[in-house]
């Protein structure tokens, strides 16, 4: 099961690593993290996604909750969250059509195109980690030649 | 004071744990926390000064274990800070009270790989319930205040305050406040009425129930609740190891410790238990044996402090989250009100009976006259029912489960959590250092005590009586009985020899050595060290190839247990 973590940490030097080291120890996984301050200079969000059970999950979030430094910390429910991921993708360009089938792909998928160069461009895609992936799957036979991506980064919906 | 007085950071320090209360700490100076010695020369917090750091956070650890107020221990900066890691991570497994204060290189200095430095935040981390780094003077009396709330609220455990150089030597104006805010810390629940009543009906349902006490029950000082409740209910007593002592043994209603080397009775019961009342307990693998056979045919009622402790090793029915001994206190009041008491007359209650008195009968003991049953039971005989015990790691902390009573609660420490040899001496020392008044015993196997065996020199000189009573194997008789066991007698570092001379030794510390080989021996050697004001060893020569049993196998469940053939 894949989970939406959003923890509110209290900003001071050293809590990503001790976040991070709570997993680390508590033999729990991080699949993605992104870490900002808020509108509060006193606090900081990090998003953590994660893959566990049910009990790892629900496990996971009182470890976390008992930590001293954080502030609160929730499981946001993916059908009622808006998450994004940003991502970059640097992609081979071999033959003449290329370019342009590139950019329709990159259209699709709402992404913007940088740095187009005769053998190579880069996209730039906001999007679920599943949209990303999917671009991925289908950017794959032209060539990835380098991709950087973001931790996620989530906000529950107004009401929800 | 005036508030704003200006101070060092230094003895902003001593006036804020002055402040807490605090009249002694353990510990060894050096460069980097000179500036804070210098100030016991000026306030009235006495400093027992130890031969290595770790035996400081261990006397630390003993004396909040046994006061519940947190115990402090002081190091210097690198070096020191090191050694007292091993302490504060016992502190940390056992949930004890402590605050470690460790000396540091000035903060212009800090991350240049300064003389003494080390990452001591860094390497504590995650190993403390908190660590504070204070970067000016001003910040320390805060700090201090924190520490102490941190460490004995909630679950309790070791706070670390690393203190720069320059930060205890600047001046600067002080307040020092009375209320502060931790935003993200809550040790605080309120009873929680709806949960203890499931859990009563429950138990009242249960044909086979059982309740299972933990270290929590004595960290909460839940005893007498814990007391009325299974008198009310007559419910079967078992603890963990840690809850040792957390019920009188001495009850008919107690069965003793369970675990890997539990009560043959008490790990019958709680693998025949079909509803377990678990307070105060982390279900370690070395009390439950493997979880899923645990659970699996169990139902589980589980009271903790820390709600992370629901669900992380057991799953349970009902979950009763707070301070153990509120919600026993709650639990007593029910009972009463509604008059729910239970009769002897059921068949669980006459079952397990017969299965204790089965059990006390028949278990084979050493045959020898100083078996390691017969001289617990000879300790237990000579001291007074107040007396506080420690243990340090291995057969002899297993036969002190098995064989040594705990008459009044809260009385039995050892290193439980992190399983630390060296432990139990210096801790004894802190628990003197906090009930003066009580004898207090470290029950010791010699390759333990040879790891802090230089505490002597503190005990001597700091006129901290206490009796080391050394069951001598002249091995490491613990990892012996594995090899005996799982490696075909192949022994490999476990033999020592008889050396050194443990009554020499004693003596040239100035302390009392007293060897005992028979039992008349040892019965003088008990009064005459109860009688003494100097720290006293008695050691007793025993069998090397004596093994603890009964015995749960790591990996098995309760219900495999080795016995005695
Ligand atoms: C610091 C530390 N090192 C190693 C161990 C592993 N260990 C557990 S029991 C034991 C032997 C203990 O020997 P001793 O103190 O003589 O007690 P005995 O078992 O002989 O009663 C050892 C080495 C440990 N628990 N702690």
């Amino acid at each position: 099961m894949w989970a939406i973590l959003s923890i509110l940490v209290e900003n001071k030097p050293g809590i990503l690593f001790k976040v991070t080291h709570l997993f680390r120890a508590r033999n729990f996984n991080i699949d993605s993290i992104s870490v900002g301050t808020t509108e509060n200079p006193d606090y900081s969000k990090m998003t953590i996604t994660t893959y566990g059970d049910e009990k790892q999950i629900t496990q996971i979030v009182k470890q976390l909750d008992k930590m001293i430094d954080t502030v609160k910390v929730e499981r946001l429910d993916e059908h009622k969250t808006v998450f994004r991921e940003l991502s970059l993708f640097k992609i081979k360009l071999s033959n003449a059509n290329d370019s342009m089938e590139v950019n329709k792909l990159a259209n699709a998928y709402g992404g913007k195109v940088h740095d187009v160069k005769k053998d190579s461009l880069m996209v730039e895609l906001t999007a679920t980690p599943d949209q990303i992936k999917a671009f991925e799957e289908l950017a794959k036979p032209f060539g990835i030649l380098d991709v950087a991506r973001t931790g996620v980064a989530a906000l529950q919906r107004s009401g929800a | 004071m005036n508030k704003m007085e200006n101070m060092t950071g230094a003895k902003a320090l001593m006036t804020a744990m002055e402040k807490e209360g605090v009249k002694q700490v353990f510990g060894l100076p050096g460069g980097a926390n000179l500036p804070m010695y210098d100030e016991f020369n000026r306030c009235d917090i006495r400093h027992i000064l130890v031969r290595h750091e770790q035996s400081a956070a261990h006397m630390a650890d003993g004396f909040g274990r046994v006061s519940r107020k947190p115990g402090v221990c002081f190091a210097t900066s690198g070096p020191g800070a090191t050694n007292i890691l091993t302490g504060i991570a016992t502190a940390q497994a056992d949930s004890a009270p402590m605050v470690a204060v460790t000396g540091q290189v000035s903060v212009n200095m800090i991350g240049k790989d300064a003389f003494q430095e080390s990452d001591i935040i860094g390497m504590a981390n995650p190993v403390v319930k908190y660590a504070f780094q204070p970067r000016s003077a001003s910040e320390v009396p805060e700090v201090v205040k924190k520490g102490f709330f941190i460490a004995e609220t909630g679950r309790p455990g070791p706070v670390l305050i690393d203190v720069p150089k320059d930060v205890q030597t600047n001046e600067e104006p002080m307040n020092f406040p009375d209320e502060f805010k931790i935003q993200g810390y809550h040790p605080w629940a309120d009873p929680d009425i709806v949960n203890v009543e499931k859990a009563i009906d429950m138990l009242l349902h249960a044909e086979k129930p059982i309740i299972l006490a933990g270290g929590g029950v004595i960290i909460s000082s839940a005893f007498a609740e814990l007391q009325s409740i299974a008198e009310a209910l007559m419910l079967p007593v078992v603890t963990t190891f840690k809850g040792k002592g957390a019920f009188p043994e001495t009850h008919p209603l107690s069965l003793g410790p369970i675990g890997m080397h539990g009560h043959a009775e008490a790990n019958k019961m709680m693998a025949e238990a079909d509803c377990v009342l678990a307070i105060g307990t982390r279900f370690s693998d070395r009390s439950v044996g493997t979880f899923e056979a645990f659970e699996k045919r169990l139902k589980i009622i589980h009271m903790d402090v820390d709600p992370a402790e629901i669900g992380k090793n057991q799953n349970a029915q009902i979950a009763v989250i707070g301070d153990v001994r509120v919600n026993l206190r709650v639990m007593v009041k029910i009972l009463l009100q509604k008059a729910i008491r239970k009769s002897e007359e059921t068949p669980w209650f006459k079952h397990v009976q017969e299965t204790k008195a089965y059990w006390k009968e028949n278990l084979k003991l050493h045959p020898g006259e100083m078996g390691a049953a017969k001289l617990l039971r000879k300790l237990r005989e000579l001291l007074p029912k107040e007396s506080i015990v420690t243990t340090e790691v291995g057969q002899h902390q297993m036969w002190a489960s098995l064989f040594y009573d705990v008459i009044q609660p809260g009385t039995f420490f050892s290193s439980t959590g992190l399983g630390t040899m060296g432990w139990g001496f210096p801790a004894a020392i802190g628990a003197k250092v906090a009930k003066p008044d009580v004898p207090v015993v470290d029950i010791a196997g010699d390759g333990s005590f040879s790891m802090t065996e230089n505490s002597l020199a503190t005990a001597v000189l700091e006129d901290i009586p206490v009796i080391v009573f050394l069951l001598n194997n002249s091995s490491l008789g613990m990892v012996a009985q594995w090899q005996r066991t799982f490696y075909d007698r192949r022994m490999t570092g476990v033999e020592q020899h008889s050396c050194p001379d443990y009554v020499k030794l004693a003596q040239s510390y100035g302390a009392q050595g007293i060897r005992a080989q028979s039992m008349d021996e040892l019965d003088k050697a008990i009064k005459d060290a109860l009688s003494s004001d100097v720290a006293t060893v008695i050691d007793i020569p025993i069998d090397p190839e004596e093994d603890v049993l009964p015995f749960v196998a790591p990996g098995t469940s309760l219900s495999d247990m080795i016995l005695p053939s």
